[in-house]
């Protein structure tokens, strides 16, 4: 499956809190155009992990690589400078600018006009702001104050945002959480569609057990801080002890899956 | 009737956002609010709690109107409400926890108690003087409804409780709202999982844009897929 | 040795009061989110209300049923001030309440002095507790003993309240999530008002213990409330134990540093709750504060560059202000000047609060340092006023970059006291230093040069300055780097994941916003033609806050009418009433109760609601029911 090269390599990350170890000897890779779910039962580490990929947390041990390049540690601002995007589990948004405006401060980090004092920021690269919101699906939306969005539109313009540096991998955490089934579908399908076109690779956290089977080519079970199980979305979802501890009956997702893999 | 709420409408600021919405619980009963992101469904828990700035219409629990009383008026009368977002106190233990929302016990409503609460999740009885902010997100929900049920509430609103949950703490929370059930609890309860709806409740309601769309019993909705696709987005 | 060791216990003692204060503004603070500023005035309610009691009643028992009954009756005066006053205003914006509660402590200083005089008033002494105790040769005040147990004592009782009760269970989960607790059946008015009530019912006992050991006078609310907010912040808000281990700090600093370092005993409590902030943002025992629940459903109008029309309206208006000296007595056209200072002064602050979401408590610092640049530049070096005027400013940015580094460590409440902190140094500094500043006595004659040397001309260059500054500012605020201020304030997580270094940006706007209010300082030099330690004093810093939270913290011009207002009004005030503390007081708290969203904001709410044709704007509004769970 993965020819593409390693975009991100993760080995033996580990973080403890207070004598509790949240994530431990944990290794993985995610191959460029690749979408890799990250699952497990709650309270199993798997924030604390995304955390220590984007520099929001520093690993106790362990190294991360992007490309190659060793950026344990780095802060997120550094690590978004390599082309890292992130969206949050609860969406992290500029609710008192308008929808456009969010996309913008974005883009004005990305040309490193931060500390342009003159230029008026509405007018700033408009055009750009306005496809990447045309891409995601909200381009209607583009004056309207952001905090006065649905939910679902919001989740679309954390991915604006996240795109408007051009990443190599993005890291979604709970992408779809609090949307509608036909919601979900729809914007995995148009982050895969992204990934596959740009080449981009994707690792994300997921409840939804029908999004995970349906969209990603790869599934690590996280349990207890460390990785249980790797695998296709079939070897996992017949793996006895992932069924124990995080499937259960398969009473709560749709069972019927299609075989294989992407939209 | 348990609860019957009618021609409900609620704003946010200058934003009509419930337009006549219209509801109705059983004794006993267990029925499922649903509908996407941003149809309505915590306004409408909110508004029957007095927890939204401004609402008007007629909210009818155990037959007196409630809907110009305050929060804390309206849950002692024996209408518990979890919402959404858990909502622990994370200072507090979760002893502490349950103490808060302790309530007299009232005639016609199932009675809890620290321990028996602990026999339905037991899960928390292992961790009594935890604080809450040291909790997985599945223990927390947990947490947030038995601190309700410490109320001694003859109905529940439950909202999105199977939210952020994985499958298998999302089937226990399935069985904890059974049991409930089992105990004469009546709930109302929100959802966008069909399938877990589909395994507590006896009927259901999906509102959408504010506004109350269907109504009937969860078996006539599996055999409606037309339904289920317009206004759920299945 | 046995000297310090007395000194020691004299320190201890003076922490009980500093103690009962502190915990009754943090216990407040907690649940309420209210920084009470009218605490001070409590306090000093509580001396003055125990001195009358203690003259009428005789006896021991009368003394102390005096002290006691000094508190609850005071305590009973905290809960009709809830619950009349609070009440209405815990929805509004963040330190909309502290606005209040400066307009209330206003009105108590005036009205103490009214009932009580200006005098300062000495108290009876406690019956049996007159003597001293001999501590191998030194007198130790036998009451000193009674509140050095006092102190560990009321820590005690407030542990158990805390911990092993009910209600203590209650209020620690509405410090929290008050609404969460309300939703289960809590009835959280009556939670807040004795939670109130107990937090004045502290601070009037801590004031009224005090009157053996000090008179009692109508400046004491100031002199403590600086002295509780530095205990506070340095024992971490909210915890209780901090307040009593950082009053205890703070009392044994003070008891020693006029011993040991008398040069800098004024600052020696400010640097260490500096160095502390630093090493612990949070104070010795506090922790960090949770980010704010976003309300749901509150859609915020974004900012949006002026519209023609409001154009128009700014330079008829900045034409109606050049053409003052037409029509205006020379009194007007100070007056007018200095009301043009103040603006800048305002909109300085506004950029760091409104736009950087970041309220300084200490934002006279830069304004007094700016005055001290020019006085400096124009007495010691003999510089031209022009020179001075480009260069004096200088000194406020220096002093920004310097503070602001450590303030933008921190955020939230914690910012605020630190700023307050540097403040307080500034000050300090400019009253010990007497060789270099002339202490108290200021620096004299500062004139202006004699091309402005009219009032006429003097408005004008004020007037001219101001509109470039506030054009200035308001371009910073539409500009690549006043966006990604703003995008620090509304979503730190994002921000830093978007690639913008928020401490730098921060930063970067601190000192922005202490150099304007430089300038505004270099300008108020040559108005008043001296400068004293006051140019940076506390009350200066209070009125800028004032001045923005008037305005409305929420819109861009606030800060410009918030000014306007307020300085015209407390100059019109001083000169017509003799009571012009109790009058601006009583407006303010009017004034916050009618106008919640400030004066820019109401008005800009009238627009929105149409009732405004001239200032009318399209703007896209959202469908209703979207996006409002």
């Amino acid at each position: 499956m993965s020819v593409a090269p390693t975009l991100l390599a993760v080995e033996d990350l580990t973080k403890s809190y207070g004598g509790v170890h949240a994530v431990r000897g944990v290794s993985f890779s995610v191959a460029a155009g690749e979408i890799v779910a990250l699952i497990g039962p709650n309270g199993a580490g798997k924030s604390t992990c995304f955390d220590m990929l984007n520099g929001q947390k520093t690993p106790d041990r362990g190294r991360v690589r992007l490309l190659g390049e060793d950026i344990t540690g780095r802060p997120p601002r550094a690590v978004w400078r390599l082309g890292v995007g992130r969206t949050f589990q609860i969406t992290a948004t500029f609710p008192t600018m308008t929808v456009r405006e969010n996309v913008q401060v974005a883009l004005v980090s990305y040309a490193n006009k931060i500390f342009n004092v003159w230029r008026s920021t509405p007018d700033f690269e408009r055009g750009e702001a306005d496809r990447l919101l045309e891409l995601v699906g909200v381009g209607g939306y583009a004056e309207r104050p952001c905090g006065e969005l649905a939910y679902g539109d919001l989740k679309r313009l954390e991915l604006a945002i996240a795109l408007a540096n051009h990443p190599r991998l993005l890291l979604m955490d709970e992408p779809t959480a609090g949307m509608a089934p036909r919601e979900r579908i729809e914007l995995m399908r148009l982050t895969a569609r992204i990934a596959r076109e740009q080449s981009i690779g994707v690792l994300f956290t997921e409840h939804d057990m029908d999004v995970v089977f349906e969209h990603a080519n790869r599934i690590l079970v996280l349990n207890r801080g460390t990785l249980i199980a790797e695998g296709s979305p079939d070897d996992v979802r017949r793996d006895p002890q992932v069924r124990a501890i995080y499937l259960g009956e398969g009473l709560v997702y749709d069972a019927r899956h299609r075989e294989g893999a992407g939209a | 009737m348990k609860l019957s709420v009618s021609a409900l409408n609620s704003y946010y600021g200058p934003a009509h956002i419930l337009f006549d919405v219209g509801l109705e619980v059983d004794a006993g009963e267990v029925v499922a609010l649903l509908g996407r992101n941003g149809a309505g469904k915590s306004t409408t828990f909110r508004s029957i709690v007095g927890l939204v700035a401004r609402r008007d219409g007629q909210i009818v629990f155990e037959g007196t109107d409630v809907s110009k009383s305050p929060t804390h008026a309206i849950v002692r009368g024996g209408l518990g409400y979890v919402p959404e977002e858990r909502r622990i106190f994370t200072d507090l233990t979760v002893e502490e926890n349950l103490e808060v929302g302790r309530q007299p016990a009232r005639p016609g409503a199932p009675q809890w108690s620290k321990d028996k609460l602990f026999t339905l999740f037991p899960n928390l009885a292992e961790m009594r003087n935890r604080p809450g902010g040291r909790m997985s997100g599945g223990e927390q929900q947990m947490l947030t409804i038995a601190r309700t049920l410490m109320g001694n509430p003859s109905l529940v609103l439950l909202d999105e409780p199977s939210e952020g949950l994985s499958p298998k703490i999302v089937e226990q929370m399935a069985h904890a709202i059974l049991t409930m059930k089992k105990e004469g609890l009546s709930i109302l309860v929100s959802e966008q999982n069909l399938h877990f709806a589909r395994l507590i409740s006896d009927r259901t309601y999906i509102i959408e844009r504010g506004r109350i769309c269907y109504s009937g019993t969860m078996t006539e909705l599996e055999s409606r897929p037309d339904i289920r696709d317009a206004h759920l987005a299945v | 040795m046995s000297f310090y060791i007395v000194q020691f216990l004299t320190g201890l003692a003076s922490a009980a009061s500093l103690f009962l204060v502190a915990s009754g503004l943090s216990i407040i603070f907690g649940v309420t989110r209210i920084v009470n500023f009218a605490h001070g005035a409590f306090y000093m309610l509580g001396a003055y209300v125990a001195f009358t009691l203690t003259e009428r009643l005789s006896g021991t028992l009368g003394f102390w049923g005096g002290i006691v009954g000094a508190a609850l009756i005071v305590a009973l005066i905290g809960v009709i001030v809830e619950m009349v006053l609070l009440r209405r205003i815990y929805r509004s914006p963040e330190l909309f309440q502290l606005l209040a509660t400066f307009g209330l402590t206003l009105m108590v200083e005036d009205l103490v002095v009214l009932i009580w005089g200006p005098d300062d008033l000495l108290g009876r002494r406690a019956p049996g507790l007159r003597g001293a105790i001999d501590f191998f040769g030194q007198a130790v005040p036998t009451y000193d003993i009674l509140l050095i147990v006092l102190g560990p004592v009321v820590l005690g009782l407030l542990w158990l309240l805390f911990r092993r009760t009910r209600w203590g269970v209650l209020v620690r989960a509405a410090t929290q999530d008050r609404d969460m607790v309300a939703a289960l059946g809590v009835n959280q008015k009556w939670l807040f008002t004795s939670v109130f009530a107990l937090g004045v019912f502290l601070a009037a006992l801590g004031g009224a213990l005090q009157i053996p050991r000090d008179a009692v006078n109508h400046t004491m609310d100031l002199r403590i409330i600086v002295d509780v907010f530095v205990v506070v912040v340095i024992g971490g808000l909210g915890s209780i134990t901090g307040a009593f281990v950082a009053a205890v700090l703070v009392s044994e600093l003070n008891a020693f540093g006029i011993l040991i370092f008398p040069k800098i005993s004024i600052i020696l409590v400010f640097l260490v709750m500096a160095v502390v902030l630093v090493v612990r943002p949070w104070g010795l025992f506090g922790k960090p504060e949770a980010a704010a629940r976003q309300t749901p459903g509150l859609s915020v109008r974004p900012w949006r560059p002026l519209s023609s029309n409001e154009r128009l309206a700014f330079i008829g208006a900045l034409i109606i202000a050049a053409a003052l000296p037409l029509l205006g007595s020379n009194y007007a056209l100070i007056v007018g000047a200095e009301i043009a200072i103040f603006v800048i002064f305002a909109a300085s602050l506004h950029f760091l609060m409104s736009v950087g979401g970041l309220a300084s408590f200490g934002h006279a610092a830069y304004f007094g340092l700016g005055t001290y640049g020019v006085a400096f530049l124009a007495k010691f070096l003999g510089l031209p006023m022009i020179v001075c005027l480009l260069i004096g400013p200088l000194l406020g940015l220096l002093g920004a970059m310097l503070f602001g580094w450590f303030a933008v460590q921190l955020s939230g409440v914690y910012f605020a006291m630190l700023t307050l902190a540097f403040a307080q140094i500034v000050w300090s500094i400019a009253f010990q230093w007497v060789e270099v500043t002339g202490g108290d006595n200021g620096i004299l004659g500062v004139w202006p040069a004699a091309f402005v040397a009219t009032p006429a001309r003097f408005y004008w260059l004020a007037l001219f300055v101001t509109a470039l500054s506030v054009i200035v500012l308001r371009v910073l605020v539409f500009s690549p780097f006043g966006y990604s201020l703003r995008a620090t304030r509304d979503s730190a997580l994002r921000s830093e994941a978007i690639g913008l270094n928020s401490k730098r940006i921060q930063w970067t706007a601190f000192v922005i916003a202490g150099t304007f209010a430089g300038i505004a300082g270099a300008l108020f030099a040559y108005l008043k033609g001296s400068v004293f330690p006051d140019n940076a004093g506390i009350a200066l810093s209070v009125d800028s806050l004032v001045m923005v939270l008037l305005g409305g913290v929420e819109t861009v011009s606030g800060a410009v009418i918030g000014a306007i207002v307020y300085k015209a009004l407390s100059i019109w005030l001083v000169s017509y009433t003799e009571l012009s503390k109790l009058v601006l007081g009583g407006m303010i708290v009017l004034i916050v109760v009618a106008f919640p969203k400030g004066i820019a904001g109401t008005f800009g709410n009238l627009v929105d609601s149409g009732r405004l044709p001239f200032f009318k704007r399209a703007l896209p509004r959202a469908s209703q029911a979207e996006g409002a769970e």
